[in-house]
């Protein structure tokens, strides 16, 4: 990914940290872990903050495709790895707050499958799939794909972190859910490049991280979440979980952004990668429900609440990134942080 | 990759054997799962034909079937269950 543009003292100090060498970059690494201290300890929301959910971003980064310039010998650097869980430790207890479990339920994998459901069914907050059904404008189309783009140029990747820490049929789920998210063999069918042909049919850079700069900070927290949770090994729950939740709010969604696109006279080459949401994730969704989730919880059944943690996160942080889109498109305004760079 | 008799440990050997368009490794016995308040979810090797016998497009191993008669994916599940409150149990 090319280096994306700072957004305040946290994320220019990472951004110039990884640029340089790891032994030329000490002295920029002790600052770097006392603002970022400061920096977590005195803003006023972390899922909303610009700085910090950027260089988060950028520390996850290291671990996907990482960032052009960065050296590879960053992405296990102590001083580096201490920086991120400075970050994650705020932004994880930020979630669990926003987060609300209720009664748990029994760890059967037929109760955590009804449980998951029936968390993913409350339709509370806006929905983003309706209104691009119905009314959202071309421009909105394309803002609607940065934000997006973000996960869905990777879609699956995350997850896939977790496949060493699962075993027997927790494991076997996800990968039998990997392996259709990866084309089952076929490049063009992998979902991410489904998602790429897409924007290339609404004349956008399908480039990952073209459009980075943006991005806002909800958008980023969206994303990190997934990162968080597939990077650690103790919230494996939590990433299956997430998994589970994003399978079970996919089917009706795409059908209707399908509907969206094909309204603006989009053909099948943009609408194909919703089309084929509704039909996988009909599929993928019982799979994630009873076999991941529910085999996962039936294997380890302290991983209840991690799992019911995940889903009820991504589905939180979802509804904050909907609502923030939606609140400027009510208002005439752009969802994203500088408009003119979406006119190209 | 072969459907054919069972794999070895670095799995399927050979390029003997009919050839399959999905990947479906060794050959498995059919598992259907009837998922409370949901589809039929079939697993396995197995063929989807039309009445007129001939194989319905399929672009994954593992489908759910719709049993609720309210998917506009027939016979493939869209997830619409959920939205007209089908009961799988009387
Ligand atoms: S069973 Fe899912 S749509 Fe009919």
């Amino acid at each position: 990914m090319k280096q994306p543009s700072a957004r305040g003292d946290v994320s220019a100090l990472v951004l110039a940290t990884i640029a340089a060498t790891v032994e030329s970059a000490q002295d920029g690494l002790a600052r770097l872990g006392a603002v970022t201290r400061a920096a977590v300890a005195g803003t006023p929301d972390i899922l909303h903050d610009d700085d910090l959910q950027l260089a988060l971003f950028c520390l996850y980064e290291l671990h996907y495709s990482g960032i052009d310039g960065a050296g590879d010998d960053w992405e296990w650097n102590p001083d580096l790895l201490r920086v991120r869980q400075c970050i994650e430790a705020a932004f994880e207890a930020r979630v669990r707050d926003e987060v609300d479990l209720g009664d748990l339920p029994g760890t059967t994998s037929e109760a955590v499958c009804a449980e998951l459901f029936r968390l993913t069914g409350d339709d509370s907050g806006p929905s983003m799939s309706r209104f691009v059904s119905k009314s959202a404008s071309n421009d909105q189309l394309r803002e609607f794909l940065v934000h997006k783009a973000v996960y869905q140029l990777k879609e699956a990747d995350p997850h896939t972190f977790a496949i060493p820490r699962l075993t027997g049929r927790s494991k076997a789920a996800l990968v039998e859910i990997q392996a259709d998210e990866y084309g089952n063999g076929l490049p063009a069918r992998m979902h991410s490049a489904l998602f790429a042909r897409t924007m290339r049919e609404l004349g956008m850079d399908d480039t990952y991280g073209a459009y980075l700069d943006v991005t806002p900070a909800i958008t980023l927290a969206s994303n990190n979440l997934m990162s968080l949770f597939g990077l650690n090994r103790r919230l494996r729950g939590a990433i299956v979980g997430h998994l589970a939740a994003y399978e079970m709010t996919s089917s009706q969604p795409n059908r209707l952004y399908s509907r969206g696109f094909k309204r603006h006279g989009y053909g099948e080459n943009a609408t194909e990668y919703f089309d084929e949401h509704v039909e996988a994730d009909a599929v993928h969704e019982q799979i994630a429900g009873r076999d991941m989730a529910g085999g996962l919880v039936e294997e380890d059944p302290r991983l209840l609440p991690d799992v019911l943690f995940g889903a009820a996160a991504g589905l939180a942080v979802d509804t904050l990134m909907t609502r923030h889109i939606m609140d400027a498109w009510e208002s005439g305004g752009s969802s994203l942080r500088r408009s003119e760079a979406m006119a190209s | 990759m072969s459907a054919e008799a069972v794999p070895g440990p670095d799995g399927p050997s050979g390029a003997e054997g009919p050839e399959r368009s999905l990947n479906s490794g060794a050959a498995s016995p059919v598992s259907v799962v009837a998922c409370p308040d949901g589809p039929l979810l079939i697993r396995g090797d197995f063929e989807l034909v039309g009445a007129d016998g001939q194989e319905l497009p399929r672009t994954r191993r593992t489908v759910a079937l719709c049993r609720c008669g309210a998917s506009v994916l027939k016979p493939y599940c869209d997830g619409s269950h959920k939205l007209t409150g089908f009961r799988s149990e009387p």
